[in-house]
């Protein structure tokens, strides 16, 4: 048993690099989701692992092996595909016995591990159906086993939920969280869904256009988004981000001052900032209305618990912010709005980002 | 739409145009009748017509010569059945069906799975494979006649490089249906082929990969991965060629012409010759509903194995 490495890895298809030397390691029994965008190179991160698409460069090791150059079969992982990718033609025992009896395991040996695997994930009952009569969660629940019945070092998952509804992703998302307390494997996640990765992961791998953004536990990636990109990507609604027109000292800290007018006393040490155009960042719910900056509000969202506001501010800029779920603000109305300095970030040109206290 | 939904739904006009609708559809009305008209008159003037004709005509003593001299009853049939050139059309139609759906069904297989690769070489020999099925029987034989020619012929000459004595195909008897299935093979193996690379190509690549994981190898995957996504293909293939081969004539017509000694004449040849030779019409109509008959047996036998396994 032991954690994966990945070692200065990068993978190009011909000229496209879509990995560009990429190192991280994901220790033992850990949940690692990989987390960013459609095209990111998150599902080919996981193929080199699994041994279905070769490296470029670099090495994958995991516990104490080096896996990169075994055949897919002998790495120690298990793949839970986006499609399931089920054996149309075999009963969901055959499907989940196939990779034991591949490796000559004994018949009775097999039967006991799928009967385990099916009481874990509730499917006694469909084992000697096919795929084609199943429904979309059983047969997810039929890739997971398919998994599980092979002990794995590692468990990798390619976005295994995108394709349920709405209100079996999120049960399921809860499954797979149990099961990870149950299955004390490492498992790799892969998702584009900022709500699975919140939910699932001990760390959160952010990736943007085949380089890692940022690696850290949820609560860390929301509060402290290492860039801009990290900042926009995680959390609904998307961060407000406000041009500074100007940043002046106030002691030790700076107060950032907005195209409108607006002042912002951060918690961020003025000394720390660049020379050149900031940005300001400020999720909805640390923006407090009431006081500051006229704004009109455009668009009213009632989302039962709270209410999402879109408003303008007075220099164009669009700014969301949340109101409690009973709020009777409508569209045309005026209203005044303060971001909470102890809770905004600042980003400079190239995105890097600067919060109150220490920076990483 | 609305002038649509008054057709399905006469007498609905007065009805908001959603609800005519929706009581106009599914339900059964003589005028849905005049949208499957045209098809209805050409599958009964084309299909129907002659299927019946042929069928009466079969009871019938109907000489071209002769003219028509009324119902003989079973005569026809009887008379088939203890005519020896029958009995042997038959056995050398059934023999070269045995001999050449296994293979198109085999052969095709196996080009299919060397042949489906993203290799430029592979696109050269799919087509060169598919190519001579463009080609016309006359043509065909042709080649195969230069092939087969006694002492300056392609067969020979190989033959006579390796030492070997030389066999003369066409005009063994033994040989004879043998040099037909060769040439048909080589002539139409592009069809089978295509239909199982079509197949292959719908497998999904997941699967592989999960097999991959799953630690199958080579043999196992082609085994337990591959063979089953490709039954309903090789169901389709095997019915298709069994359909096409009990018709053979072209070939044999321009090759061995039905001998040496009869031995490789097909029943579709001698419906031919008893009709269009003999201008027997009524005997050769019932050579034609048995030979229906010998096809549709095959074809019901191949399903009937087909959904048999499916279950199992
Ligand atoms: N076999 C391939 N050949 C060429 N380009 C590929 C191949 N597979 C993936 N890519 C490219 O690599 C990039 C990353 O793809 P992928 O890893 O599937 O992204 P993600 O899973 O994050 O959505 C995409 O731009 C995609 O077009
Ligand atoms: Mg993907």
């Amino acid at each position: 048993m032991g954690g994966l490495v990945l070692r200065n890895v990068s993978k190009r298809f011909g000229p496209v690099g879509v990995i560009d030397d990429l190192s991280l390691e994901v220790g033992e029994g850990e949940f690692a989701v990989f987390l960013g965008p459609s095209g990111c190179g998150k599902s080919t991160l996981l193929r080199m692992v699994a041994g279905l698409e070769t490296l470029s460069a670099g090495e994958i090791h995991l516990g104490r092996r080096r896996i990169d150059a075994l055949a897919p079969g002998e790495r120690g992982v298990a793949m839970v595909f986006q499609h399931y990718a089920l054996y149309p033609h075999m009963t969901v025992r055959q499907n989940m016995g196939f990779g034991l009896r591949n490796v000559g395991m004994p018949a009775t040996e097999v039967e006991a591990k799928i009967a385990q695997a099916a009481a874990l994930l509730e499917i006694g009952d469909l084992l000697d159906r096919r795929p084609a009569q199943l429904s979309g969660g059983q047969r997810q629940r039929v890739a997971i086993g398919r998994a599980i019945v092979k002990q794995p070092e590692a468990f990798l998952f390619d976005e295994p939920l995108s394709n349920l509804d709405a209100a079996l992703r999120a049960r399921t998302r809860v499954e797979l969280a149990r099961l990870h307390q149950q299955v004390p494997s490492t498992m790799v996640f892969v998702t584009h869904d900022q709500m699975e990765a919140m939910t699932l992961a001990t760390r959160i791998v952010v990736m943007n256009a085949g380089r890692i953004e940022q690696v850290g536990t949820p609560i860390e990636v929301y509060r402290r988004p290492a860039t801009r990109f990290v900042a926009g990507f995680i959390g609904t609604p998307a961060m407000n981000f406000l041009p500074v027109a100007a940043v002046e000292a106030e002691g030790a800290r700076a107060t950032a001052v907005l195209a409108d007018g607006m002042r912002v006393p951060t918690a961020i040490p003025a000394t720390r900032l660049p020379a050149g155009p900031l940005t300001l960042g400020v999720r909805a719910e640390h923006v407090v209305a009431g006081q500051g900056s006229p704004a009109v509000v455009e668009v009213v969202e009632h989302l039962g618990e709270r209410t999402l506001i879109h408003a303008r501010l007075q220099d164009g800029s669009a700014l969301v912010y949340a109101e409690p779920g009973d709020s009777a603000l409508r569209a045309g109305d005026a209203a005044t709005l303060q971001a909470d300095g102890s809770a905004v970030h600042l980003f400079d040109g190239a995105g890097r980002a600067y919060h109150a206290g220490l920076n990483p | 739409m609305s002038g649509a939904a008054d057709v399905l739904a006469p007498g609905a006009a007065a009805r908001p145009v959603a609800a005519a609708s929706a009581a106009g559809v599914g339900r059964p009305s003589l005028l849905n009748l005049l949208f499957v008209l045209p098809y209805v008159m050409l599958m009964l003037g084309l299909v129907a017509v002659p299927v019946g004709f042929g069928l009466w005509l079969s009871f019938q003593d109907y000489d071209m010569l002769g003219g028509w001299n009324g119902s003989v009853g079973l005569a026809n049939y009887v008379n088939l059945l203890s005519d020896r050139i029958f009995q042997g059309a038959v056995r050398n139609t059934l023999l070269f069906v045995a001999m050449t759906v296994p293979a198109f069904v085999g052969l095709g297989l196996f080009l299919a799975l060397a042949l489906n690769d993203g290799l430029r070489r592979s696109a050269v020999l799919r087509s060169v494979f598919f190519g001579s099925s463009v080609l016309s029987v006359t043509v065909v034989t042709l080649i195969w006649r230069l092939v087969y020619m006694p002492e300056r012929g392609l067969l020979g000459t190989v033959l006579g490089a390796f030492g070997l004595p030389e066999v003369n195909l066409v005009a063994d008897e033994r040989l004879a249906l043998l040099s037909v299935v060769i040439v048909t093979l080589w002539w139409i193996i592009g069809l089978p082929m295509t239909l199982f690379l079509a197949a292959l190509q719908q497998i999904p690549r997941e699967i592989y990969e999960a097999a991959a994981l799953d630690n199958a190898g080579r043999a196992r995957t082609l085994w337990s991965i591959t063979l089953p996504s490709l039954k309903r293909t090789i169901l389709l293939v095997a019915v298709i060629e069994a359909i096409l081969q009990f018709q053979i004539f072209g070939q044999v017509l321009l090759i061995t012409g039905g001998g040496p000694n009869n031995a490789s004449r097909p029943v579709v040849q001698f419906i031919y010759e008893a009709g269009f030779r003999d201008w027997q019409l009524g005997f050769a109509a019932a050579a034609s509903q048995v030979l229906f008959l010998l096809m549709l047996l095959a074809a019901l036998g191949q399903l009937w194995l087909g959904r048999r396994q499916d279950r199992g």
